[in-house]
């Protein structure tokens, strides 16, 4: 697999970390502990279009959100994490 | 008798005057440079190659390529012996030798051919059935009996000499296979400009032109390829792989090639890699594998002498070598006949042609006449006689009546099956086509084009055409020159096409899977017992399950289920194809990743002074880290250790800590940033100040300990443990980038950049004087415990030193830049001389930290948190922080979890044993009675017993009981008593001094 990262260009899946969903957002403090448990351990698994974190590990370090088809591996979108809510 | 009773007397591509000598099943024999193993032993008259898997049945060459499934031979000797290897494969070299396999004693003589009366036992499913009572004997017995009677070849024993590389390319257009139409698409995009990688397994591009006899442009298909590929290596973006098999296809256009660089060679030269692996990266792709024939199915059609009619012509045209005196072809379609044009050609005798239709067109009835042979249209292949080799053919005529001709040669042609398996590999599913008479591939990959045979089109001015057009629409999807009007005349139905042809069933066995020996009568007992979709029939018959992963045997097989169950062959399907399209070997996987070069060794700074010193080094990850340094005489790694100890508690000594991971931060939200990332409170700490710092995971276990030091007031350095550097580096970054950008906050990791070492005992504070400029105020006033300064070393170097202590003693960190670590190490080492300082490693150090009861890798495991460790107090209530809300679940808060304690024999003498299981006295040692573990434990000089940390269940509560402590694996018990995590000076008094 091959992720576009927006700093560095086409670059092999190996050399990117993955973490999984990246619509996550985290609660505050006071939230109920349903919600925390919520936010650390469930997760969708769906088979189609999600947006997941991965980190340009040995690139540029950036974690990046990429939408991708789960189940074809086609790659939608890679947008920079930290200019996430900016391009939005 | 001549060397070589079957080379013809002109013609091939070998070249006759570069003998070679070789030798098979420890006879000697000769060949030419340009022929293969199987070409040079075919031409010396050898036509038994192999036994087969399972019946021991006497089987020859079946094929001239790499889906040979019956030539398997053991290449080369002792740690290069290479088991499997196709003899169709293997271009001679001089000096080779081989021997066949999966034979007892002999080639010619082999007693487990038994087997072959006892077929029934080994019919199909027969592991399930016949080795399933008693089950103790399948271990013993039935197991090791198997794998003598059947298997392959014998891997090499010792390691493998040789060495494999991993190599990139990234191109426009990647034509996979040299054949008429791969020469013909790589030209098109070739000459555009386009980046063109062409590859192709054989040495010598060319595919079919090099082993039949056309024409194109007026010149022979052989000269044409060869201008073809000279025009190609003279264009500058064009590369051409040969030897170079590609075996899978990967998401988002890569690529994974083998280039057999030196399997042609003895020994691979100096610094040559035997094998490489090449990963091409490519925006668009031409399917130009060309087709493999298939193999007909009737009884006794595994004699040796029995031959793809396409392998005849590559022995005949390619290598100049015959494989029979006299032949039989029979044919389903025009494809056999070219092989009877090609012995009329040469002048050699064919007996007879079989063809299946009952009509045949007159100039095909012309060509039998020149070549002397009796046609029998509309009939069928009865069976084969001989022993070792063939010497008759049966066959039924088309009124059913028996011929007995006499021939040692049995050329068959039961039409093409494009080689389609790269193009699957990715999910798509082959389509059965009428006009092709074959599968093709339904939908290709993104970016991939078919060209040739392997898209169904099976003449030369299809092939060729197709090529051209497919090579320049690839090129012009990457903006290269213009895509070609058509060219090609589209997918006809082509008159010579054949439905797949399956002949009645007569007494003897027809084989379908030549490799592992899978008959007609297995694929119909599949049928009988249910196992009928295609997935099943290949587990329970191992249909397609060799090395040559079915590319002669499925579409047969497949057929004939389809017939027995009704349906069409489109219908039923193919297994589905997976990655490699043909074995690669391990090595090249590996490439250089393998040993000490599995991956990158790391050595700190200061490595060549531990070196010097003697030490033993141990492996922290990537890290060599000094361990311990013998002294001579010592007698064992705990002598030296004892006296490590020893030495730093009562006087000085010296550990490298550069491998503990390192990040510095800056910026105005740096210490409001480490407030979220540490449990603890990081904010309200000092500048010229340093703070132990635990950080958990955001489910509120432990993640890493280490120290956070203020140097300025927007300027922090903080440590974390050697085997979690990259981790918090990466969950820093996750934090900052995903959780809070809008923090102005920068770091960057400066784990290589400085060296560090502790500096413990109680005299360090001479020998840190003594190491610093003469200015330097490191007095308990001026530098107190956690203190962290910017010094100036004697030499005017920028040292920071650090007061910290993981030993418990007075102790100092130094950190100096990288490239003065060794330096810095050594200029220790002598200032610290006259104190008689020692350098200690890592065990020592160890030792020290379970004396001070300091939790790390035992207890840091992952699944202990801050309460667990007796850290609990260190959570701060002010602020939210990473793992702060789930670290107080019920669960985690829970008093009966194993919690740290320390522990130290009853009888004081005993040795403890880590791993051990806390048991109560007189309690039964089962897993229901456990109450904890002993997580690390020491041999402390300075007590003189063993000690140990543990994780004991309500633990706090417990000091002072007598537990048991119970280590089944190492078979040993020890009474132990539950104390306080420290050992050693629990006021801290040493730390302070």
């Amino acid at each position: 697999m091959r992720i576009p990262c927006p700093h560095c260009g086409a670059r092999g899946s190996e050399e990117f970390l993955f973490r999984g969903a990246a619509d996550l957002v985290r609660p505050s403090a006071d939230a109920s502990a349903e919600t925390w448990h919520d936010y650390v351990h469930l997760r969708d698994n769906p088979a189609g279009q999600y947006n997941e974190l991965w980190q340009h590990q040995h690139g540029c370090r950036r974690w990046l959100v990429v939408t991708r088809n789960t189940a074809t591996h086609q790659i939608f979108a890679v947008v920079d994490s930290a200019l996430r809510g900016r391009a939005a | 008798m001549s060397a070589h009773p079957r080379r013809l007397p002109t013609g091939g591509l070998i070249d006759r005057a570069t003998k070679l000598s070789f030798s098979f099943d420890g006879a000697a024999y000769t060949g030419y440079a340009g022929d293969t193993l199987a070409s040079a032993l075919l031409a010396s008259g050898v036509s038994l190659f192999g036994r087969s898997f399972k019946y021991h049945r006497p089987r020859g060459l079946l094929s001239a390529g790499s889906e040979e499934p019956n030539a398997l031979v053991e290449l080369r000797e002792g740690a290069r012996r290479e088991p499997n290897t196709p003899a169709t494969m293997i271009e001679l070299y001089d000096g080779l030798t081989a021997v066949s396999q999966n034979r007892f004693p002999s080639l010619r003589f082999d007693l487990l051919a038994v087997n072959s009366l006892l077929s029934p036992l080994f019919s199909a499913g027969f592991y399930y059935k016949t080795f399933m009572w008693p089950a103790s004997f399948w271990e013993k017995l039935y197991e090791p009996m198997i794998r003598r009677a059947a298997g392959l070849g014998r891997a090499a024993k010792s390691a493998d000499p040789d060495h494999y590389e991993r190599a990139t390319l990234f191109c426009d257009v990647l034509v996979i296979g040299a054949g008429p139409a791969g020469l013909a698409a790589a030209l098109a995009a070739g000459r555009t400009g386009a980046r063109v990688v062409l590859c192709d397994e054989d040495p010598q591009p060319g595919g079919r032109l090099l082993s039949d006899n056309e024409i194109i442009d007026g010149v022979p298909g052989v000269r044409w390829a060869s201008q073809a590929v000279a025009e190609l290596d003279s264009l500058p973006e064009v590369r051409v792989l040969r030897r170079t098999t590609l075996f899978g296809i990967y998401d988002h256009g890569v690529y994974a090639a083998v280039e057999r660089v030196a399997d042609h060679k003895p020994v691979p030269d100096d610094r040559e890699p035997r094998h490489r692996l090449w990963r091409i990266v490519a925006r668009s792709s031409v399917l130009a594998t060309g087709a493999t024939e298939r193999p007909l199915v009737f009884g006794g059609n595994d004699r040796p002498g029995v031959m793809l009619a396409g392998a005849v012509r590559s022995y005949l045209n390619r290598f100049a070598a015959a494989p029979g005196g006299t032949a039989v072809v029979v044919t389903s379609g025009d494809s056999g006949w070219q092989t009877v044009a090609d012995f009329a050609r040469l002048g050699l005798p064919v007996a007879a042609v079989v063809d299946r239709r009952p009509v045949l067109p007159p100039a095909l009835i012309d060509l039998a006449q020149r070549a002397g042979a009796r046609v029998f249209a509309g009939g069928t292949v009865a069976g084969t006689g001989g022993g070792l080799a063939l010497n008759r053919v049966e066959i039924a005529d088309a009124q059913g009546r028996r011929h007995s001709i006499a021939a040692d040669l049995l050329a068959m042609a039961g039409g093409w099956n494009p080689a389609i398996q790269l193009a699957c590999h990715l999910g798509g599913k082959p389509a059965w086509s009428d006009s092709a008479a074959a599968f093709i591939a339904g939908t290709l990959p993104p970016g991939m084009r078919a060209a040739g045979a392997a898209g169904g089109l099976f003449r030369l001015a299809q092939a060729l055409a197709s090529g051209s057009e497919a090579g320049a629409e690839a090129a012009a999807d990457c903006g290269f020159g213009q895509a070609l009007h058509s060219v090609v005349t589209p997918e006809q139905a082509d008159a010579t096409a054949s439905p797949i042809w399956l002949m009645p069933a007569t007494r003897q066995k027809a084989f379908v899977d030549f490799q592992h020996d899978v008959a007609t009568t297995d694929v119909e007992l599949a049928h009988r017992e249910g196992y009928r979709s295609v997935e099943h029939l290949k587990r329970y018959t191992t249909l397609g399950m060799a090395t040559d992963q079915g590319r002669l045997a499925n579409v047969n097989g497949l057929a004939i289920m389809a017939t027995l169950t009704g349906q069409g062959i489109g219908e039923a399907g193919t297994t589905r194809y997976r990655p490699p399209y043909t074995p690669v070997s391990l090595g090249a996987l590996a490439g250089h990743h393998r040993g000490l070069d599995y991956r990158p060794t790391r050595l700190p700074p200061a490595h060549e002074v531990a070196e010097a010193r003697r030490a033993v080094f141990t492996e922290a990850g990537a890290w060599q880290r000094a361990q311990y340094f013998p002294a001579p005489g010592e007698s064992g790694w705990l002598q030296t250790v004892v006296r490590e100890v020893t030495a730093v508690r009562q006087g000085v000594g010296v550990c490298d800590v550069s491998t503990l991971g390192k990040i510095e931060l800056t910026g105005p939200d740096a210490a409001g940033f480490l407030d979220r990332i540490y449990a603890n409170m990081i904010s309200t700490l000092a500048v010229g100040r340093a703070r132990y710092g635990l950080m958990l995971r955001e489910d509120g276990f432990v993640m890493d300990d280490g120290t956070v030091a203020r140097l300025e007031s927007e300027r922090f350095v903080v440590t974390t443990t050697t085997a979690q550097a990259g981790g918090v580096l990466s969950h820093m970054e996750f934090c900052h980038q995903v959780l809070w950008p809008e923090l102005d906050v920068h770091f960057v990791s400066v784990s290589d950049q400085w060296a560090q070492f502790a500096l413990a005992g109680p005299r360090a504070r001479q020998v840190l004087q003594a190491v610093l400029d003469s200015g330097a105020d490191v007095s308990d006033a001026q530098f107190p415990f956690m203190a962290a300064g910017r010094f100036r070393s004697a030499g005017g170097a920028t040292v920071r030193v650090f007061r910290i202590s993981f030993s418990g003693s007075l102790a100092y960190e130094l950190a100096v830049p990288a490239r003065n670590g060794a330096v810095a190490m050594a200029a220790i080492l002598a200032a610290g001389t006259p104190f008689g300082i020692v350098p200690y490693g890592t065990e020592a150090m160890s030792v020290m930290r379970i004396e001070k009861g300091h939790p790390a890798g035992g207890e840091l495991n992952g699944q202990t948190t801050a309460a667990d460790l007796g850290l609990g107090r260190l959570l701060s209530t002010k602020k939210d922080f990473i793992g702060r809300v789930l670290a107080q679940r019920p669960a985690l808060r829970d008093a009966s979890r194993p919690a740290l304690v320390g522990l130290r024999p009853v009888d004081r003498s005993a040795r403890l044993s880590g791993g051990a299981h806390f048991i109560a006295p007189g309690a039964a040692m089962t897993a229901s009675e456990d109450q904890g573990w002993v997580s690390s434990v020491a041999f402390s000089p300075s007590l003189g017993h063993w000690i140990g940390l543990g994780l004991l269940g309500h633990g706090p509560s417990r000091h002072g009981e007598i537990l048991r402590a119970c280590d089944p694996v190492r078979g040993v018990e020890t009474l132990v008593e539950i104390t306080a995590p420290c050992h050693l000076d629990p006021e801290g008094v040493q730390l302070r001094g």
